[in-house]
């Protein structure tokens, strides 16, 4: 009896906290989208006047009416198939170990833990790996596109790895197990049955590893050094520049139509990174709807 | 033949392999003798996984050897202790203090941003939001992690500084405070989402007891949920904040080139990072002090952000094992 008194509910009270804090948690949400729609309104509103076929085509210049990107946009194009030759067959190799082999030892622990660091290493810290290794040591102080390539495969190895993992892992064990049923030794498993039904979960996230690599600047920085250059890279010997660098340089000017022809650069790269993201969205949902059939 | 047939699982392998899958197939492998071709294709696997520690034993390796040319001029104390950075202008100075506290000023105002805000989303998507809502909310925060560091950088500079310059009349061109809150915003959907797991992670038991105490859907949420998510929710943070530290091309945009020991945010400052895209644009020889300089940084750098790492991955996983 004593406690009912002691005890006031206060109901009202809290009930109208409640409210005010559930305003401030709607909020603290928008916040994220609200600052997206400012980004993507500021890049489109001001790129959108400098975009042109002959933008797409021509050489950055010293004139602004003249500047494109042919460049970097073949330079990016370059750098993403070689990374992707690199970083893919050993990503998923890795992963099918780590997955499919691995024994829990001291040794694949030791393997998870950097992994995860790995994930987390700033990616500047990978352009001085890939300048003091590929540039200097592996390619004699000649700036090359390989050599990029190859720093960019490391960077994004650990998300390609971390994606393999959990397409393989999403693979019911009742289907190895039919597979061992019929005889099969583990590699035959594997690679007739493990891989192919992986195969949607590891395109997707191989695709948005790459499309991280698309993006990446810093560690390009340090490997290439160049902004500015007029040619497409033929061969994979040859120096090379890419798109986020290409923006990079230009928003650094201090004329406005410069930090125009930037924006109109983002626009190019965020189409690019977008249709990519939209084929892995289409991969992703095709390969759900065939698993919630069966 | 006889190889095939040793090779077929056994009733009991089938059992074990239902029990406690990731142990028992490998422990299946090793009973049968694998043909030559999935002998060597298992070695190569094992070569592609190795690549990832020989990733990190060549980071270690690089910088370490690099770094010591620079501190074989340099004294390690001084490069900690001192407060002037100017490794290219004469008379040179080697204290990296200035780089350091632009990193953490830089880091210290997209926390303002990122945490709370992060968190507070995190909740409204893991305790308030319906599923649908949740469905559509969170992709388009991740587009936000999927935007590349550059187009951040254009936009501080471009519309964030502008616009503070409204507020605040005298900040410069390039200062932390507008790089800083573009990087909270860049680094919101790391919060968010990490926390949100979290708390999904948190069993409705608990909810459910606390409503039945009588309590408001607010006082589930901050005095139950919370607290009970709470190490990964600090993980979160943790990453968060490493990431912010490592960030390099929107600090190199918006923030400016003057290493600068400072806590006011509306001036021009140098992080680390951006110190070192300084001199990987201009002409820097190799093995020269300017050359080495950018390693000693990079060192400095990858150890503050490994020991982030770390934390944050140890207290993931501690939490992953709670429920």
């Amino acid at each position: 009896m004593q406690n009912a008194v002691l005890f006031k509910p206060r109901l009202p009270m809290r009930k109208r906290i409640g409210a005010a804090v559930y305003v401030l948690f709607l909020l603290a949400m928008m916040v994220g989208i609200v600052g997206l729609v400012a980004l993507l309104a500021k890049v489109i509103v001001e790129g959108a006047p400098w975009l042109s076929w002959d933008f797409l085509n021509s050489y950055p210049s010293r004139h602004p009416d003249q500047a494109g990107i042919k460049s970097a946009l073949w330079g990016s194009v370059w750098l993403m198939g070689l990374t992707g030759l690199f970083a893919i067959p050993i990503g998923v190799g890795a992963a099918v170990y780590l997955e499919e082999y691995a024994v829990k030892s001291r040794l694949t622990s030791f393997i998870e833990v950097n992994l995860s660091n790995l994930a987390g290493v700033p990616s500047i810290v990978y352009g001085l790996l890939g300048l003091s290794l590929f540039v200097q040591q592996v390619f004699r102080g000649e700036r090359v596109l390989l050599a990029g390539a190859m720093t960019m495969a490391l960077l994004v190895m650990p998300i390609v790895i971390l994606a393999s993992r959990e397409a393989i892992r999403a693979v019911p064990d009742t289907y190895r197990q039919a597979g061992y049923a019929l005889g099969g030794e583990k590699w035959q498993v594997v690679k007739g049955i493990v891989l192919p039904q992986a195969l949607p979960g590891i395109l997707t996230g191989t695709i948005l590893a790459m499309s991280r690599a698309l993006g990446e600047a810093a560690p390009i920085i340090a490997i290439s050094a160049l902004v500015y250059l007029t040619f497409v890279p033929a061969h994979p010997m040859e120096q090379f520049t890419v798109l986020p660098i290409q923006i990079f340089n230009w928003t650094s000017r201090p004329q406005d139509d410069f930090r125009g022809i930037a924006a109109a650069g983002i626009v190019v790269l965020l189409v690019a990174l977008l249709a990519m993201n939209a084929v892995a969205i289409i991969l992703r949902d095709r390969h759900q709807q065939v698993r919630s059939d069966d | 033949m006889e190889g095939m047939q040793r090779s077929i699982p056994q009733p009991q392998d089938g059992l074990e392999i239902s029990s406690s899958p990731p142990d028992a197939s490998p422990r299946l492998w090793r009973r049968g003798r694998a043909s030559l071709e999935g002998r060597i294709v298992r070695w190569l696997f094992f070569g592609c996984a190795l690549i990832s520690i020989l990733t990190s034993i060549g980071i270690i390796f690089t910088l370490v050897s690099q770094a010591a040319g620079f501190f074989f001029e340099v004294s390690l104390w001084d490069f900690l202790t001192g407060t002037r950075w100017t490794p290219i202008l004469k008379p040179r100075a080697y204290g990296v203090l200035p780089l350091v506290g632009g990193t953490v000023l830089i880091a210290a105002i997209a926390a303002l941003v990122a945490l709370p805000v992060g968190l507070a989303a995190a909740i409204f998507l893991s305790e308030y939001a319906p599923s649908k809502m949740r469905r559509i909310v969170k992709p388009v925060l991740e587009i936000l992690a999927g935007i590349p560091t550059v187009v951040y950088g254009y936009f501080a500079l471009t519309f964030v500084t502008p616009l503070l310059k409204g507020i605040f009349p005298n900040i410069l061109v390039f200062n932390a405070l507008s790089a800083g809150i573009v990087m909270g915003v860049m680094i919101i959907p790391m919060v968010s989402s990490l926390s949100e797991d979290a708390m999904m992670a948190v069993p409705n038991s608990l909810r459910n007891a606390a409503y039945a105490l009588g309590a408001t859907r607010v006082e589930v949420s901050l005095r139950v949920v919370t607290p009970a998510a709470l190490s990964g929710i600090v993980a979160s943070f943790i990453i968060a904040i490493s990431r912010a530290i490592g960030e390099t091309m929107l600090v190199t945009i918006a923030a400016g080139a003057t290493p600068n020991l400072t806590v006011n945010p509306l001036e021009s400052i140098q992080t680390m990072t951006a110190f070192i895209v300084q001199l990987s644009l201009g002409e820097t020889p190799h093995g020269s002090l300017e050359y080495n300089t950018i390693f000693a940084v990079g060192l400095l750098l990858f150890l503050i952000t490994l020991v982030m790492n770390l934390m944050g991955y140890f207290i993931v996983r501690r939490w992953r094992e709670k429920y």
